[in-house]
C-alpha cells in the first residue's frame, strides 16, 4: 500500500498542474496580505478565495486524475493487491499531493502575516476542505464511466456547494422567518462543508459581534470546545461518508 | 471720632477674617469631624496626609477643603463619604473610598445636595457605589478626578458621575472606569463635558436622558459596554469626541434615541460594532466624521427625518449604513465611501455616478437576522454586486448624489 500511495504522490508532483495550483495560491495568499492593512483583513480575503478555489481544484483534478488512471487501476487489479488497498492507496496519494500544494501555497503566508490560532484554524480548515473534496470526487468518478459524465457532475457539486447552498438556505430563511430557526440554521450549515468552515473561521475571527443574536447563538456552539470538536468531526463525516460509498461501490464494480 | 469709627471697623474685619483650621495628627484638630464644626463660612479647612474613617462628613457652610498629601476619607462601605449641603464650596485633593451601597439613597463618594458654585477637583475616587453625584446642583466645576470601580453588574454599581436635575455644571478633564455609566446625565441643561476619558464602564461610557442644551467636546469614549447613549434630548453638541472599540451584541459608539437638533461634528468612530445607531432621531446634522473599522457604519432606522450627513469618511466599514425601512427622509451629501467605484471626468473630486451606500446585504439582514448565517459567502456577494448596478430590493433614494472621489483629511 504504502508502495503505490508513494508512487500516486510521486506521480502528481511530477505533473505541471499541482504546481501550478501551488504557485496560484500563493500569488493569492501573498497579495491578500500585501494589500489590506491587517491581518484579520487579509484572512477575511483569503477566506474567500479559499472557500471558492480549493474545493474546485480539489474536485476537478481529483475526478480527472481517477478517470486517467483508469488503465493503471486495471493493471494493479491483475496484480495480487486487494481493491480496499488500491482505492485507498489512490486516494491518500490524491489528498496528501493537494493538500501539501494548499499548505506551502497559502499556509507559508498564512504562517508569516498571521500566526494566530485563526491562522492555524484556516490551515486545518483549508486541509480538510481540500480532502472532504477529492472524496467527494472519488463518489463522482465512481457514479459513472462516462468521463465527461463523471467530471459533470463533479463541476454540478461544486456549484451547488460553493453557491447553490446558500442561494437556497437563503431562500429557506426567507421563508420561515416567522419562527425561531437559529437553531435548525446550525443543523442546515452542516450540510455544507464549505459553510461549516465560513462560519468556524468567521467566529474565530471576533466578527461574531455583529451577527447579533444568531452570533451569539452560533458562538454559544461553534464557540465551545464541544461545538469545535462537533463541527469538526462533522467535516471529518464529510470526509468518510463519500469516499466510503464510494469504496463499496468500487469493490463491487466489474472494470 | 474717625479714630473710634475705624478701630471699630477694625475689630468688625478681624472678626469676619477667615480662618484657616488644619486637621492632621500633630495639631489641635485629629479628627475631621470637630473640625467641620467649628469651621464658619469662608474658612480653609486643610487636612494633612492621613487615614479618616469618620462616617458621613457633611459640610455644611462655605469652606475650602482642602487635602494635603493625599488623605484618605474612608467610608468603610457602610456612609456616604462627603455630603455637600452648603453653595460655595471647594473639595479638592482627597482620596475618597468605600462608600456605602444602597439602592435606595444612592450614597456616593461625594454628593452634592441643591448646591451652588461647588468645585470638585483633584481628587482620586476608589471603588464607590457613586463617584460624584450631584442633585440639584447649579454652577458646579468637577475637574481632574480619577474615579474608579469594580462593578460588574449593573444593579450594584453606581455611576461615575451622576448628575440630576442640575444646571451649568462644567464636568473637565476626569478620568472614569468600572462604574455603571461613566458620566450620568438626567434632567441636566446648559452644562459642558470636556476632555473626559470615560472606558470599561459595564454600560455607558456617557449617557444623556432628558438633558436638553448641553455639549460635550473632546472626550474618549473606549471600551464600554455599550458605548455612549444620548436619548430624549433636545439640541446636544457633539464636536471631537473618539468613540472606540465599543464591540460586542448590543455595543454602539454612539446611541441616539428620540433626540433632535443636535450637532455631530469631527468624531471618530473606530471599531465599534456599529458606530452610530439612530432611532427616532430628527434635524440631526452629521459632520465630518470618521466611520472606520466599525461593523455597521451608520445604523439609521426608517423613523429617522431631516438628518444631514454630509462630508464624513466611511473606511473599511463592513456595512457602510443599514436600515429597517424604505422610507428615507434624511439626506447625504458629498461624503467619502472607500467602497465607491465611480469616475470623475471633470476632476471636481465629485463622482459623476450617484452611490448606493446600502448593501443589499445588510437591508435582508436587518429583515431576516439569521441571515448573517451566510456572510461572507460567494453567492451573497454577487447578489450584492448586482443590486448595485440594478438596485430593486434596496430603497432607490438611498442615494449620495455627490460622493467624494478622495477621503477627506478629518
Amino acid at each position: 500500500m504504502n508502495r503505490i500511495i508513494k508512487f500516486i504522490f510521486l506521480d502528481i508532483l511530477k505533473n505541471k498542474i499541482v504546481l501550478l495550483y501551488t504557485v496560484l495560491l500563493a500569488a493569492f495568499a501573498w497579495s491578500a496580505f500585501s494589500l489590506e492593512d491587517n491581518s484579520a483583513k487579509g484572512i477575511l480575503t483569503l477566506l474567500n478565495v479559499i472557500l471558492l478555489t480549493v474545493p474546485l481544484v480539489a474536485i476537478l483534478f481529483a475526478t480527472i486524475y481517477i478517470y486517467n488512471s483508469a488503465e493503471f487501476i486495471e493493471l494493479l487489479l491483475s496484480q495480487p493487491v486487494k481493491r480496499t488497498t488500491i482505492w485507498f492507496s489512490l486516494f491518500v496519494g490524491l489528498s496528501l499531493s493537494l493538500v501539501l500544494g494548499f499548505l506551502i501555497g497559502a499556509g507559508i503566508p498564512i504562517l508569516i502575516y498571521a500566526p494566530s490560532d485563526v491562522g492555524f484554524m484556516m490551515l486545518a480548515i483549508g486541509s480538510i476542505i481540500t480532502v472532504v473534496f477529492v472524496a467527494i470526487a472519488f463518489l463522482s468518478a465512481i457514479i459513472t464511466r462516462d468521463k465527461a459524465k463523471g467530471i459533470g457532475i463533479s463541476i454540478m457539486l461544486w456549484l451547488y456547494f460553493a453557491l447553490l447552498f446558500d442561494g437556497l438556505v437563503l431562500f429557506l430563511t426567507f421563508q420561515f422567518s416567522d419562527y425561531p430557526i437559529e437553531k435548525a440554521m446550525i443543523v442546515i450549515s452542516a450540510l455544507s462543508p464549505i459553510d461549516i468552515s465560513r462560519i468556524l473561521i468567521l467566529l474565530h475571527l471576533d466578527v461574531s459581534a455583529m451577527m447579533g443574536y444568531t452570533g451569539a447563538i452560533f458562538k454559544e456552539f461553534f464557540g465551545t470546545t464541544i461545538g469545535l470538536v462537533i463541527s469538526f468531526v462533522i467535516l471529518l463525516l464529510w470526509i468518510a461518508v463519500p469516499f466510503f460509498i464510494s469504496l463499496t461501490k468500487f469493490k463491487h464494480k466489474d472494470l | 471720632m474717625k479714630v473710634i469709627l475705624l478701630s471699630c471697623l477694625l475689630v468688625f474685619f478681624s472678626l469676619m477674617e477667615a480662618k484657616t483650621i488644619r486637621v492632621g495628627s500633630a495639631q489641635s484638630y485629629s479628627k475631621i469631624k470637630p473640625a467641620l464644626r467649628s469651621v464658619e463660612n469662608g474658612d480653609t479647612l486643610i487636612v494633612e496626609h492621613g487615614f479618616y474613617q469618620e462616617g458621613n462628613l457633611v459640610i455644611e457652610k462655605s469652606i475650602v477643603f482642602i487635602g494635603e498629601g493625599l488623605p484618605v476619607l474612608d467610608g468603610d462601605k457602610k456612609f456616604e463619604v462627603l455630603s455637600i449641603k452648603a453653595n460655595n464650596v471647594t473639595v479638592k485633593g482627597f482620596m475618597i473610598q468605600n462608600s456605602g451601597c444602597a439602592t435606595l439613597d444612592d450614597p456616593g463618594g461625594v454628593k452634592v445636595y441643591g448646591s451652588n458654585d461647588v468645585t470638585i477637583c483633584d481628587n482620586y475616587l476608589y471603588d464607590n457605589f457613586f463617584g460624584i453625584y450631584i442633585q440639584y446642583g447649579k454652577n458646579c466645576l468637577i475637574k481632574n478626578n480619577k474615579i474608579i470601580a469594580f462593578g460588574t453588574e449593573e444593579q450594584q454599581i453606581g455611576n461615575g458621575i451622576h448628575c440630576w436635575k442640575s444646571d451649568s455644571l462644567l464636568i473637565i478633564g476626569n478620568n472614569i472606569s468600572g462604574h455603571r455609566d461613566g458620566i450620568y446625565f438626567e434632567f441636566v441643561t446648559h452644562s459642558v463635558i470636556w476632555r473626559n476619558i470615560s472606558y470599561h464602564n459595564i454600560r455607558y461610557g456617557l449617557h444623556f436622558m432628558f438633558s436638553n442644551d448641553d455639549a460635550y467636546f473632546t472626550n474618549l469614549f473606549r471600551s464600554n459596554g455599550a458605548g455612549v447613549a444620548v436619548m430624549f434630548s433636545k439640541k446636544i453638541i457633539m464636536v471631537n469626541n473618539s468613540f472606540e472599540d465599543n464591540w460586542g451584541d448590543a455595543a454602539y459608539g454612539l446611541l441616539l434615541k428620540e433626540i433632535s437638533d443636535g450637532y455631530i461634528h469631527g468624531n471618530k468612530f473606530f471599531n465599534n460594532t456599529s458606530g452610530i445607531y439612530m432611532e427616532g432621531t430628527s434635524r440631526m446634522q452629521v459632520l465630518k466624521n470618521v466611520f472606520k473599522s466599525n461593523g455597521w457604519g451608520l445604523k439609521i432606522q426608517a423613523s429617522c427625518m431631516d438628518n444631514v450627513l454630509e462630508n464624513n469618511n466611511f473606511l473599511g466599514n463592513t456595512f457602510d449604513i443599514s436600515t429597517n425601512g424604505s422610507l428615507v427622509l434624511n439626506t447625504f451629501n458629498e461624503n467619502y465611501w472607500d467602497k465607491y467605484t465611480g469616475y470623475d471626468l471633470n476632476k471636481d473630486n465629485i463622482g459623476d455616478v450617484p452611490y448606493h451606500p446600502l448593501s443589499l446585504f445588510s437591508v435582508i439582514v436587518e429583515k431576516n437576522p439569521p441571515a448573517m448565517l451566510l456572510y461572507r459567502s460567494t453567492m451573497v456577494m454577487l447578489l450584492d454586486k448586482s443590486e448595485k448596478i440594478l438596485p430593486s430590493l434596496t430603497p432607490e433614494n438611498f442615494i449620495d448624489n455627490k460622493p467624494l472621489m478622495h477621503a477627506l483629511a478629518l
